[in-house]
């Protein structure tokens, strides 16, 4: 992975040295809340209901075990014992005091981490596929061209007081695992008829309160010009984008309002003058290629057999594998997802001594690399068939091997009420529910691939809106009340889901799923008919008759 | 009143003439509309002639007149406005203004350091306090990863 050079290392501790001086002079009241408010979302913190929360930025999701002890020993010595994984593959803690945050920035920087940019109206983290480099489906490794990407953002002085926030993924996979068609821009690594491998831009997806699918503004551009391409569109939307309503500030609305034709014809006449400016040099992706080189692989790893016989002995064995582990480009190797979506636990936490147990199996079995997901849980990426099961059994034992990838419990939730200012309603709780009414592995299993997104308010962290199933928390009159939606998608097909109905009470969530659940399992053509496709084949009707039948 | 020019504390005399308001004597800003409207007859100003633009002004429209300016004034009606900094990119880089760039209005001393990357070189502030909080951060830091800035 990316190691830091000297630069690098000193532009994050002069950052720390900023933000202490900066956090000084707010607490002796020399900074305004206002002011501060800006200053210190752009390192990560927000005011939550509780405390302050510190987002930790988790570049396309690539972390190192000195990286996971930090954090481990950060939640340890300054939190309750626990960090949130975030569905931009970002590291949150929910307990922090403010004064001592420039500290923990300290810490962070002495493992070439920081928070950066991971609030506040500016360019984000860069998120990335959590199977870049080793799945089976890529045309190349994104993160050389994730890392360009975020050095790019990081710091950049034109963009930092945007209308709105803005956020970039990139996917270099015919299976796009990284939501590109919902961040305000999304990279695709592209071939063109002449063979050469390029970007194909989208712009203006977005979730939140008015999700919309981005739109292709161009088709093919080579990779020296990514640079000044983003840069013309970032320039194009400061310029542009709406600052009247918060609500309407986001490039999706400029898109939508002002039409892709015009923003493109914006964009490629700022982009015609400052791309000769702006080439990427060939040395630059040599040299950033060469920092993500694959580790050195066992050759003789496709010839063990120990991996078959155990598969065919162990039943709990086989469907952790069949569930929790992913295709790996290398003959005799599996990436492993590590599920931090344990029943009784709130979806997407991990412990302090599960973060230091996961940064040993990490050294012992997958070069010393985790990456975290989208989804919330967390990938070992090089694991070899033949320590699999030592592997599954050591996870099993930290609770980190509920086989659920992919799952109805695998669910996306965001802390809702138990901790954001901003939710309307209760997630984590009732996310409890639902698993404990759906606690028949064997039927989870059945169902197979469904995607249930839990939002605790209209911001939509939990990207409810591209949920299989979408659950939104809303506030009636000082109640909480529960918004379904069905056939949503942030995949290659991606969707916003319908509306299945009027709004449900607290009580009547988990009832609800379950019904959804067993109309799926009545309505699918076969057991190869995945829910999505379901409900894509015979529409919300049938779903709704048996959700709101008693009502 | 001081200001900050190329990171030292010197003396402003620059006055702004509002719309419709007398030209005074010395050095003035005028809005960029009675810019457009009088340039010939603030051309002829025994003074030193600037431009006030707005957060919403089209900076293209001044491609013609950068080497008459030795002004232009940036005003943020709000920290949260990032549009000067695009304008100022924008004077720097495609209009080639080799003049001075002043910050003025409501923005923050903190982000004196960002507004010097895209190449404002002036800083007026609200207060002797944040003139000196706004010349200490033009140092925050010594090095940066976008080759296209200042």
């Amino acid at each position: 992975m990316y190691q830091y050079n000297d630069n690098d290392q000193t532009l994050i501790n002069e950052r720390v040295t900023q933000f202490r001086g900066q956090t000084e002079r707010y607490l002796k009241g020399e900074i305004g809340e206002d002011e501060f408010r800006a200053l210190r979302l752009m390192n990560g913190i927000y005011i939550q209901t509780h405390a302050p929360m510190l987002r930790i930025a988790g570049p396309y999701g690539l972390l190192s075990s000195p990286q996971l002890r930090k954090l481990a020993s950060i939640a340890r010595d300054y939190d309750k014992g626990y960090a949130h994984i975030t569905t931009r593959q970002n590291i949150q803690f929910n307990w922090p005091k403010l004064e001592q945050i420039p500290d923990i920035l300290e810490e962070l920087a002495s493992v070439q981490m920081h928070a950066i940019q991971t609030s506040g109206n500016c360019l984000r983290n860069t998120t990335a596929d959590h199977l870049a480099g080793v799945c089976t489906d890529e045309l190349e490794d994104p993160r050389p061209y994730c890392e360009i990407i975020r050095q790019w953002t990081i710091l950049h002085p034109e963009f930092a007081y945007l209308p709105r926030k803005f956020k970039i993924a990139v996917s270099s996979s015919k299976q796009d695992r990284a939501a590109t068609q919902l961040h305000d821009i999304g990279v695709h690594l592209v071939k063109n008829d002449a063979g050469e491998i390029g970007f194909r831009i989208l712009v203006g997806g977005g979730l939140g309160r008015t999700p919309i699918i981005g739109t292709e503004i161009r088709p093919f551009l080579e990779k020296k010009h990514i640079l000044s391409y983003l840069e013309a569109i970032l320039r194009v939307y400061n310029l542009n984008g709406r600052r009247d309503n918060k609500y309407r500030a986001r490039i999706k609305i400029l898109v939508r309002e002002e039409g892709i034709d015009k923003i493109r014809d914006l964009v490629e006449a700022e982009w015609l003058r400052i791309k000769d400016g702006m080439e990427v040099p060939a040395e630059t992706f040599e040299n950033m290629i060469a920092q993500f080189a694959a580790p050195t692989y066992d050759e003789s790893a496709a010839n063990d057999t120990s991996f078959a016989e155990k598969l065919a002995d162990d039943v709990a064995f086989s469907k952790w594998v069949k569930h929790n582990t992913a295709e790996h480009r290398v003959a005799g190797y599996k990436a492993v997802f590590v599920s931090l979506k344990a029943p009784d636990c709130p979806p997407g936490d991990i412990t302090d001594s599960q973060l230091d147990a996961v940064a040993d199996l990490a050294d012992e079995y997958s070069f010393g690399e985790v990456r975290s997901t989208h989804r919330q849980n967390l990938v070992l990426a090089d694991i070899q068939e033949a320590k699999l099961y030592e592997l599954w059994q050591k996870l099993d034992a930290l609770k980190l091997a509920t086989p659920n990838i992919g799952t109805v419990t695998d669910i996306i939730c965001c802390p809702g009420l138990d901790f954001c200012s901003l939710a309307n309603a209760g997630s984590i709780d009732v996310t409890r529910e639902i698993n404990n009414t759906l606690d028949d592995m064997d039927y989870i299993h059945d169902l197979g691939d469904i995607k249930v997104n839990f939002s605790g308010c209209m911001n939509g962290c939990a990207h409810q809106s591209v949920g299989h199933i979408g659950i939104l928390g809303v506030d009636k009159k000082g109640v909480e009340w529960y918004q379904l939606t069905l056939g949503g998608s942030s995949e290659n097909e991606a969707a916003i889901g319908q509306r299945l109905g009027r709004a449900i009470a607290k009580n009547e969530v988990p009832k609800a799923i379950t019904d959804i659940l067993e109309v799926y399992v009545a309505q699918r053509d076969s057991e190869e008919e995945t829910f999505l496709a379901t409900v894509n084949r015979v529409g919300i009707s049938p779903f709704k008759e048996k959700v709101y039948a008693n009502h | 009143m001081q200001i900050i020019k190329d990171k030292q504390l010197v003396e402003s005399n620059w006055t702004y003439v509002a719309d419709g308001d007398a030209l005074n004597e010395g050095d003035i800003t005028v809005s960029l509309a009675r810019w457009n409207e009088e340039k010939s007859a603030l051309q002829a100003h025994q003074g030193k002639v600037g431009v006030r633009l707005e957060s919403d002004a089209d900076v293209n429209v001044l491609a013609e007149d950068v080497d008459s300016l030795t002004l232009v004034e940036l005003n943020f009606p709000a920290f949260t406005d990032g549009r000067g900094f695009s304008h100022a990119r924008l004077l720097r880089d495609e209009l080639n203004y080799q003049g001075e760039i002043r910050a003025i209005g409501s923005y923050m001393p903190d982000q004196a350091f960002y507004l010097s990357r895209v190449g404002v070189n002036a800083f007026a502030m609200k207060n002797a306090d944040e003139l000196a909080v706004a010349l200490s951060t033009l140092d925050d830091f010594s090095v940066k990863y976008q080759a296209s800035t200042l």
